[in-house]
């Protein structure tokens, strides 16, 4: 069976070689400080699964050292944008054919083992297919590349890597706001969150509830970056002893409309790393909040509609 | 009072975005505080810090994509996004986005949420397209191109966040379902799935309407 440590084996050799290759980078005055920040995280993905939790503690202050003394650095493309748009001339539409091979790898292959009979031969972990299938199809997708267009051998790691280096720290920041996340779910940090907000609702009454309960979720995701770790603490605190158990609200409505008022808070936090900073640092936006910005006039809409579903849905 | 100290570990953190500090500082400041607070001892936080990190490494697996968007930029990708959107006049960035928006939701609500995001389709395909779509009216200024690329990365979350609880066995249900069974309710995914439907529609027409208002407000800022 194809687990998902084969495909940590395959991401983790990948940062390994950008971490060599970042040593020998000598445009990048920092090369030394990126060489050892991506050898950790391929230390986490080839070895994390047997290192234990303390040796996995060390390395990720080891990562959070790294990046908050600035010791990371940038590289530099190695052509110009000149060069591209003549090359893009020249290859034509046919250059979106290797990400069709990816995306369509992933897609179709992913349907095709899981609704014919190919998932009783069980060669896939379980829940783990997509990215089982991800990694063949970048697979297939380079080896169309080197067949058509012959690049040099390495290039695609230096590529790779001149995105990388422009994601920079931020790459794992999420994986460290995971790490924040668990460690406050264990002092119950979220519980204390949950009676202040408790204490605040005038008793009695349904919609009162119901906008503590919305706006609740959203505040606790805004703050802890994650509307997972926010679901269990609303839910026990508000949720199910008012709305629930004290109202008799539907359940289903009050569940699953509560998590997606989280959701609404989760685009407007910068805590939720992996999907507000790490894509303003892809992008190369100028601001790392540009992301949130652009999202907080659908968030709080829809936050208000969430609420109003609750209202009339679940009473 | 004891059970309201480890919430300094929340107001450091507040803290250190409000100051701008470096995030990866702040945050594994801010766990060992509230584990510390909480009556933790170092090792014991430190182990928890790393298992949380090993725990979550999966967010890391669609990096793997690079190599091939980095390899098809220097053949030219991004230019070629925009040369094949400049050849539809009546593509706009708004509206481009919105049929992200709706392919995004599809996707996610069948199970296929890993398969875009924004290494795998904004950086390479929906950010330069979109852009080049902005600016068949007129060159754009960095500041306003930097708008269209956000919100290509804003439409990739709606459209996952608001597609993917659609799919019974999805992370999120699941977890709502347990969390309701400690309490004895039982429901079953697909009777909690349905309940995202509305909600992912409001967020279809929100979001719609603001990338539609996105491309009067660039067809303004052009106009003398």
């Amino acid at each position: 069976m194809i687990t998902i440590q084969w495909v940590f084996f395959l991401v983790g050799a990948m940062f390994a070689a950008w971490a060599v290759l970042s040593a020998f980078d000598l445009t990048n005055s920092k090369r030394f400080g990126n060489a050892a920040f991506w050898a950790l995280v391929a230390l986490s993905l080839l070895a994390g699964t047997w290192l234990g939790d303390l040796a996995n503690g060390c390395l990720v202050l080891g990562l959070a050292a790294l990046a908050s003394l600035n010791l990371i650095g940038r590289s530099k493309p190695a052509t110009g944008e000149e060069e591209r748009a003549a090359a893009g001339a020249l290859h034509g539409n046919r250059l979106f054919l290797p990400i069709l091979i990816v995306l369509v790898t992933a897609v179709a292959g992913t349907l095709l083992y899981l609704y014919t009979p190919l998932h009783q031969t069980g060669l896939f972990q379980a829940n783990r297919e997509t990215f089982v299938l991800l990694c063949l199809g970048v697979l297939l997708a380079l080896a169309v590349i080197f067949v058509w267009l012959k690049p040099p051998p390495l290039a695609p790691l230096q590529e790779g890597r001149r995105l990388i280096d422009a994601v920079g720290w931020a790459a794992v920041l999420p994986m460290m706001l995971a790490a924040l996340g668990l460690v406050l779910a264990e002092t119950g940090v979220g519980r204390t969150i949950g009676e202040l907000v408790l204490a605040v609702i005038p008793e009695g009454s349904v919609l009162p509830a119901v906008i503590a309960y919305g706006l609740g979720m959203a505040l606790l995701t805004i703050l802890t970056g994650n509307a997972f770790a926010a679901f269990p603490v609303m839910a026990t605190a508000i949720g199910v002893p008012l709305l629930i158990q004290g109202y008799h609200g539907d359940p289903a409505v009050v569940g699953a409309v509560g998590m997606l008022a989280g959701f609404c808070g989760t685009l407007m936090t910068p805590m939720a790393a992996n999907f507000n900073l790490v894509p303003s640092a892809l992008l190369e936006l100028k601001d790392p909040n540009g992301v949130i910005k652009a999202q907080i006039g659908t968030a709080i809409p829809l936050l208000a509609v969430n609420i109003a579903l609750i209202y009339f849905l679940a009473f | 009072m004891n059970q309201y100290l480890p919430l300094l570990g929340i107001v450091i953190v507040i803290l250190g975005f409000a100051l701008r500090l470096n995030p990866m500082l702040v945050v594994p400041v801010a766990a060992l505080a509230t584990g510390l607070l909480a009556g933790m001892d170092v090792v014991e936080v430190v182990s928890k810090l790393g298992k949380a990190f090993n725990d979550s490494r999966i967010i890391a697996i669609p990096w793997i994509v690079l190599p091939v968007i980095g390899l098809l930029e220097r053949y030219g990708l991004q230019q070629r996004a925009r040369v094949v959107i400049s050849g539809f006049r009546a593509a706009t960035a708004g509206r481009l986005l919105i049929l992200y928006l709706l392919y995004r939701q599809m996707i996610s609500a069948i199970g296929l949420h890993s398969t875009a995001g924004h290494p795998q389709t904004v950086r390479p395909l929906v950010a330069p397209m979109a852009v080049a779509a902005a600016e068949t009216r007129g060159a754009l200024d960095e500041e306003t191109s930097d708008k269209v690329k956000a919100y290509a990365a804003a439409t990739d979350n709606v459209g996952l966040f608001f597609g993917e609880d659609i799919f019974f066995a999805i992370g999120s249900i699941v977890l709502i379902q347990q969390t309701l069974e400690a309490y004895r309710i039982q429901l079953s995914p697909l009777e909690l799935a349905v309940w995202a439907i509305p909600t992912a529609i409001a967020a279809f027409l929100i979001h719609s309407t603001r990338l539609l208002l996105l491309d009067r407000s660039l067809g303004r800022a052009r106009r003398p």
